[in-house]
């Protein structure tokens, strides 16, 4: 007892000791990580320096020191492809500029927020700690954002999510919360409709089911369909769902036909959408229906999944012919870095995302004769919204007030062949998918 | 011994409540049976599709559970990293089978096509997992009960992630047996090929097992070492040898039940050992853990409720989406097949020994 | 029986521990570390995993070559050392060849260009007969690292842990020491460098730790006793200064440490709260409950339910008043769970329990609950904590307005999730002293003899239950107001695992015990989120490692201490 009474005694003494050396802990630190850039350059900076004078402070940059940027998504987990991709997105575009920003590395960290919103919180948490960090890419879940970016924007921080496609966070009225948000991703009010215009006009269909996998994403992407389709006067015969880890999808499926539908929607994630094809047309009642999924699917990963079933299959995606840059040289980048091909449906959102980041630096940063950079934090968010006209692989992109810089221009597109090889739908002689509407 | 008269109305009540749990539960089932079949949504030849999903599912099930039974007979261990086996498994014969796939092996001889990658499977799974029992659990024997399990739990995630180290977070296809397409009609009804062959496979599987263990010397030697470690160790039985096989020849029944799903469900990944994993050892548990044949039938029972249990059950009380919970079916079940029998539907009675 | 030759011995080590580190390279931990320093511009994260596997060939084999030979020879051992060490860098050599001629890529994505580059030091395949010269010389070290006297030897290795820990945590000093103002933040930059420590930071770390090792080794035993000696009146007091020292360390951290770390705490608090419960329904009473998190689950949809002002929101009461009716929310629930599964026993009762759990998470997040529970789409908007009054409740998506102090930042969290977890940790030790305790033991041990002692089986258990649910329920309710935001997939099954491993890993059935566990399984993961991708495979091999070394855990209690060394189980003395 008093061995183990001594040991803690010593550590503890250590550590009042770091405590004491702090200055009077309790009400200067709080300012420092609120406000932590209005005194670090004053402290800082050699004198007749850059005075700080934005509303959320600055970040100050030594001239030895890299500019610091932060990824955070889903890197562990089943769902870890979706994040990995995207993060892939990023390392692309930093390799593009040459690892280097004005002059500086980049840095570039990486935090696990787990497809969850209580590991966004943390992963937000821990990115807002550290004051070195100018602007981030992320995050890859929209459950992750809600958890997290009250905690980004009221420190000062401002994120492009390549991948959220949630309506509801780039709503109008989204709240304060949201100032530090906006998404190079479409909004899925966009997509669910596209795909409800698709199946009632372009298709002819009247009798259409929805399956998804209870997943935030697909519970509400599918229910905007529902209700486009609906609305334009169809009918949505079954509206099933399975768990997420579910493989055994023909029990679900020959309940779906009982209900006779015309086609069958699933905006859903890889594992199930490649279920769910593969065996589809084993369900008697099935055989002919029409198949469509969504851009949580429009990835060659469907192909191995699926098998042949998937030819003939409709995906809604962001329209790559409206992909104005120059998605095959990311291809080819990507290919000769990570070998094999991309994850994940976003990674060219995140390159993007990364280049609108890395565009506003250049923007607002103010760099010192020695190299010392300033970036105004408040400005740096302005600057981002103010993109306009940014030319991206993605299209031209401009951000919303409310957060939006994707540029939602839905497709549908058709697999023509179900060999995960052939998967290349930016081709311009032969796409597969290849794009049917609009 | 005297008690009190609060404690016996106390024991009263709990009975009450135990019993209104077993009425609840079966009259809910009988509703909803009753209300789906009176509504007449699906015909017979759904049903029996139902049914034939089941047990095509229920057999991969059993398979796996005979892993976990085994060394659970054995060692009273549950080997929570057996799950993952079975994905090491997958993974083997994924790489071997795409290769014969690019020579076009696979075309020319189907049956060989299938057989050399179940073969490859199971000797890789029994070799990580004699690998994986040398490490982590033999050092471990004579611990707490508790202390293999989260050793286990720790190899569990150790596997699953060394894989995703290897072979990235994606999905890979397993190669089609284009032999293995379309349907065969048995008795009028059309039944997918892959399923018959899989079931089939899977029996054969268990039967083999069987055998070995019942009309073998090593067969002999396990079921010695299951009933006491120390009296088989006086009859000359190397119980490390016994203990190590039975590893084996678990890991290798997973191996191959890796390939059987990989066939029906196409894709290999390294998270897909998780939830079958969790499946086989309630399947295990459900049939009696311990007992082979029982794992056999908990994993056909559990096979066939999930299939069979949403629509028939819950459709009938009204509840939408009702695949969402079927999961929730099947430990509804299993809760209730132990409120009926504590010790499973073949376990022996464990209520003088502790488990 | 002929006894091995060493050098074969060590030619078998360094094979082996090539394998390894062939292992390592593959899953890709080489290549990501060598993009961290362990010493800024001198030495990759990734370049001293495999030194350090080197060293461990030559560390193992020495000592193996002590066991062989009978008469002890320094240099013998040596050779064996460099002989491992060589031989492991002949593995990585071989890999190296071997990978430039063929696909290696093919089937292990990670076995990429740069990974050769890593291992070649940027110097190309024609020059890699580095490496087994690296190899050998680690190798070399390693064995004489063995022979040094023990009084420099703990030092030295106490000093070595001390720095390659700072190292890998550097980010996070970092960052903590710059937000605390100027002389902090240029000490922060002499010691860190951007992803390692800084050439000083290391020496000053090293030396620092030798010192006060030796001065310990030196002075400790007089301090010791100088304690002992005390007069009772005195211990007493130093007892005071300590805890006294302990609430001002707990009260002072979040504001030193920034949020990151208060919410780290949080999140390892709320699983010191279910730990405890699991503690009392596993470690006292021996009932393994593998659903766990139900509880957990059920505490928080309470809360959220009760306080939102979203959507879902049904009573938008304070958040003082809504964690009492969680607590006896999930109280119930205990009970729920507790009745039907009482004959059942086992590990019939760990998969019953298990069942439960998902069929909670199942429900909450169905479509056919959505309408009261959210779904897939969750419950928002949960009220902060307010000391003080609340507005009105305005509308749907308002929050409502605290007149007073919000608790609403994690440092503000932090101060109700430990008190919570120090009030009901001194619960759950009165509870062990208690009665009821010694029934539960007493069931844990036998049931049918503590049955037959005149233990009432049912009320017993049921309390457990009931009990476990209660902690569970709290810490439920406290991670909702924490996260502000609610999903039924939060509530995996993984959490379940995790508390019965945090309770195993600390010792079964100790109260300090779930601490510890909680700080090593929890806390220590939630630091690491920026090796996201090998954080879980860390884990794994920690839980293994951990059983093999102390299968007691980290902080037994008294009974499984005396249990263990009393028994066979020779590992846990050995340790």
């Amino acid at each position: 007892m008093t061995k183990r009474l001594l040991a803690l005694l010593s550590v503890l003494v250590i550590a009042s000791m770091a405590l004491a050396a702090c200055g009077t802990p309790a009400t200067e630190a709080p300012v420092a990580t609120e406000a932590p850039a209005t005194e670090a350059p004053a402290t800082e900076a050699p004198a007749a320096a850059y005075e700080c004078t934005d509303a959320l402070g600055c970040v100050t940059i030594a001239p030895d020191e890299p500019v610091h940027i932060a990824y955070w998504g889903v890197l562990s987990g089943p769902d870890s492809s979706l994040g990995e991709d995207s993060k892939r997105g990023v390392e692309i575009a930093i390799d593009d500029k040459g690892g280097k920003i004005l002059d500086h590395d980049i840095l570039l960290t990486t935090e696990d927020a787990g497809c969850t919103p209580e590991g966004g919180a943390t992963a937000a948490t821990k990115l807002a700690t550290d004051t070195s960090i100018v602007g981030l890419i992320g995050s890859s879940c929209s459950d992750e954002t809600v958890g997290g970016i009250a905690t980004l924007t009221n420190a000062g921080l401002t994120t492009i999510s390549p991948s959220n496609t949630r309506p509801v966070l780039s709503d109008p009225a989204r709240g304060p919360d949201y100032a530090g948000y906006l998404r190079t991703a479409h909004s899925d009010a966009f997509q669910g409709k596209a795909v409800a215009e698709f199946a009632y006009n372009v298709l002819g269909a009247r009798k259409a089911a929805t399956l998804h996998d209870g997943s935030s994403y697909a519970q509400a992407l599918q229910q905007v369909f529902a209700d486009n389709f609906i609305a334009l006067g169809g009918e949505i015969v079954a509206q099933e769902a399975v768990a997420k880890d579910a493989t055994d999808m023909k029990p679900v499926l020959t309940t779906i036909a009982a209900a006779q539908p015309e086609f069958l929607y699933y905006p859903v994630f890889v594992a199930v959408g490649g279920y769910v094809t593969a065996q589809v047309r084993d369900v008697a009642g099935l055989e002919t229906v029409a198949l469509a999924g969504s851009d949580g699917i429009f990835t060659a990963d469907l192909l191995k999944g699926g098998g042949p079933n998937t030819e003939g299959m409709y995906l809604s995606s962001p329209d790559f012919s409206a992909f104005t840059g120059d998605y095959a040289g990311f291809i080819a980048k990507h290919e000769a870095k990570y070998g094999g091909s991309t994850l994940s449906t976003f990674h060219a959102h995140a390159y993007d995302a990364a280049n609108i980041l890395f565009a506003a630096l250049e923007k607002v940063a103010v760099v010192e004769a020695d190299g010392t950079i300033y970036v105004p934090r408040q400005a740096l968010r302005d600057a981002i919204y103010a993109t306009k006209d940014f030319q991206g692989i993605t299209g031209t992109l401009s951000c919303s007030p409310s957060g939006d810089c994707g540029a939602p221009v839905i497709a549908v597109y058709q697999i023509v062949n179900s060999d995960p090889a052939s998967w290349n739908p930016a081709d311009t002689a032969n796409p597969n998918p290849k794009k049917i509407y609009p | 011994m005297r008690t009190s008269p609060g404690e016996r109305l106390l024991d009263l009540a709990v009975s009450g409540v135990l019993w209104g749990f077993r009425i609840l539960l079966v009259a809910a089932i009988l509703i909803g049976t009753i209300a789906t079949i009176r509504a007449g949504k699906y015909t017979s030849e759904q049903w029996i599709d139902f049914v034939v999903f089941g047990i095509s599912q229920g057999s991969i099930y059993a398979l796996i559970a005979l892993g976990y039974t085994m060394v659970y007979g054995i060692l009273r261990m549950i080997n929570f990293a057996h799950g993952d086996i079975f994905m090491t498994g997958a993974f083997a014969a994924y790489f071997l089978a795409t290769w014969m796939n690019g020579t076009g092996f696979i075309d020319s001889y189907p049956i060989l096509g299938l057989l050399i990658p179940i073969l490859f499977a199971m000797i890789v799974a029994g070799g990580i997992a004699m690998l994986v029992e040398r490490i982590a659990y033999r050092p471990l024997r004579g611990a707490p009960r508790l202390v293999p399990l989260i050793s286990a739990i720790g190899a569990s995630f150790f596997l699953e992630y060394a894989f995703r180290g290897f072979f990235g977070p994606g999905v890979y296809a397993y190669p089609p047996i284009k032999a293995l397409e379309g349907e065969w009609d048995i008795l009028g009804i059309g039944i997918l090929k892959v399923q018959v062959v899989v079931a089939v496979a899977a029996f054969i599987m268990m039967a083999i097992l069987y055998s070995i263990v019942m009309f073998t010397k090593v067969g002999k030697a396990m079921r010695a070492v299951s009933e006491s470690k120390d009296t088989a160790a006086l009859m000359g039985i190397d119980v490390n040898r016994i203990i190590v096989s039975t590893f084996a020849l678990g890991a290798a029944m997973a191996g191959a039940a890796g390939v059987l799903y990989s066939l029906i469900f196409r894709q290999v990944g390294f998270f897909m050992g998780f939830t079958p994993g969790i499946k086989a050892f309630t399947a295990a548990v459900l049939g009696g853990i311990g007992n082979i044949p029982g794992a056999m039938v908990g994993g056909l029972v559990l096979g066939i409720f999930e299939s069979v249990g949403p629509s028939l059950f819950l459709e009938g009380l009204g509840i939408t989406r009702p695949y969402q919970l079927k999961d929730a079916i099947a430990y509804t079940m299993l809760v209730m097949i132990l409120l009926f029998r504590p010790s499973g539907i073949l376990g022996e009675r464990i209520t003088t020994k502790k488990a | 029986m002929k006894k091995e030759n060493f050098l074969w011995s060590a030619v078998k080590t360094g094979l082996i521990v090539g394998v390894v580190a062939i292992f390592i390279c593959f899953v890709g931990m080489v290549e990501v570390f060598s993009k961290r320093d362990v010493i800024e511009k001198l030495i990759t994260l990734g370049q001293f995993v495999l030194l350090a596997a080197m060293f461990s060939a030559g560390f193992i084999a020495s000592r193996h070559t002590s066991s062989l030979l009978e008469k002890n020879k320094p240099v013998s051992n040596l050779v064996a050392g460099l002989v491992a060490g060589l031989f492991t860098g002949l593995v990585l050599a071989l890999l190296v060849v071997v990978g430039a001629e063929v696909n290696l890529r093919a089937v292990f994505l990670n076995a990429t260009t740069t990974l050769y580059d890593v291992l070649t030091l940027d110097k190309g395949v024609g020059n890699v007969w580095i490496l087994p010269l690296i190899g050998a010389v680690a190798g070399l070290l390693g064995a004489a690292s063995l022979l040094l006297p023990q009084i420099l030897r703990r030092p030295i290795t106490q000093a070595l842990v001390f720095v390659i820990f700072m190292a890998f945590f550097s980010g996070l000093f970092r960052v903590v020491m710059i937000n605390q103002g100027s002389d902090m933040s240029k000490a922060a930059k002499y010691l860190f460098g951007q992803t390692g420590l800084t050439l000083e930071g290391t020496l000053i770390f090293f030396l620092g730790v030798i010192a006060v090792s030796m001065l310990w080794s030196y002075k400790g035993k007089d301090i010791q006793a100088g304690v002992t000696r005390l007069p009772k009146a005195g211990r007493l007091s130093l007892r005071v200064i300590v805890y006294a020292l302990i609430a001002y360390v707990a009260l002072g951290l979040p504001q030193v440490s920034g949020p990151f770390i208060a919410q780290v705490i949080v999140t390892v608090a709320l699983f010191v709260l279910m730990g405890l419960g699991l503690n009392i329904t596993l470690g006292f009473a021996g009932l393994l409950d593998l659903g766990f998190v139900a509880f957990y689950a059920i505490g928080a949809y309470t809360v959220g339910l009760l306080t939102s002002y979203g959507a879902f929101g049904l009573q938008h009461i304070p958040f003082w008043v809504a964690v009492p009716i969680a607590v006896l929310v999930a109280m119930a629930s205990g009970a729920m769970l507790g009745l039907p599964v009482l004959g059942i026993r086992g590990d019939y009762l760990a998969i019953a329990t298990l069942g439960f759990g998902e069929i909670v998470r199942l429900l909450a997040g169905s479509d056919f609950l959505a309408p009261f529970f959210g779904g897939p789409q969750g419950i928002i908007g949960i009220q902060k904590p307010c000391l003080g009054t609340l507005g009105p409740f305005i509308r749907v998506d308002v929050p409502r307005v605290c007149n007073g102090l919000e608790l609403g930042k994690p440092q503000d969290i932090y101060y109700i999730a430990v008190v919570s977890a120090v009030i009901i940790a001194f619960v759950a030790w009165r509870l062990r002293e208690s009665r009821l305790g010694r029934a539960w033991m007493a069931i844990r041990e036998d049931e049918d003899v503590a049955e037959a002692l005149g233990v009432n089986l049912i009320q017993t258990k049921l309390l457990a239950y009931m009990l476990g649910a209660a902690f569970a329920g709290l810490g439920g309710a406290i991670f909702a107001t924490l996260i502000g935001s609610i999903f039924a997939t939060s509530m995996q099954l993984i959490v379940s695992i995790n508390v019965v491993s945090l309770i195993i890993v600390g010792g079964m059935g100790s109260i300090p015990g779930v601490i510890v566990g909680a700080i090593a399984l929890i806390g220590l993961p939630e630091l690491l989120r920026e090796v996201s991708e090998f954080r879980f495979l860390l884990y794994g091999a920690t839980l293994i490692i951990m059983m093999l070394a102390k299968p007691e855990g980290l902080w037994p209690s008294q009974a499984t201490r005396r249990e263990l060394h009393h028994t066979e189980v020779e590992a846990g003395v050995k340790a």
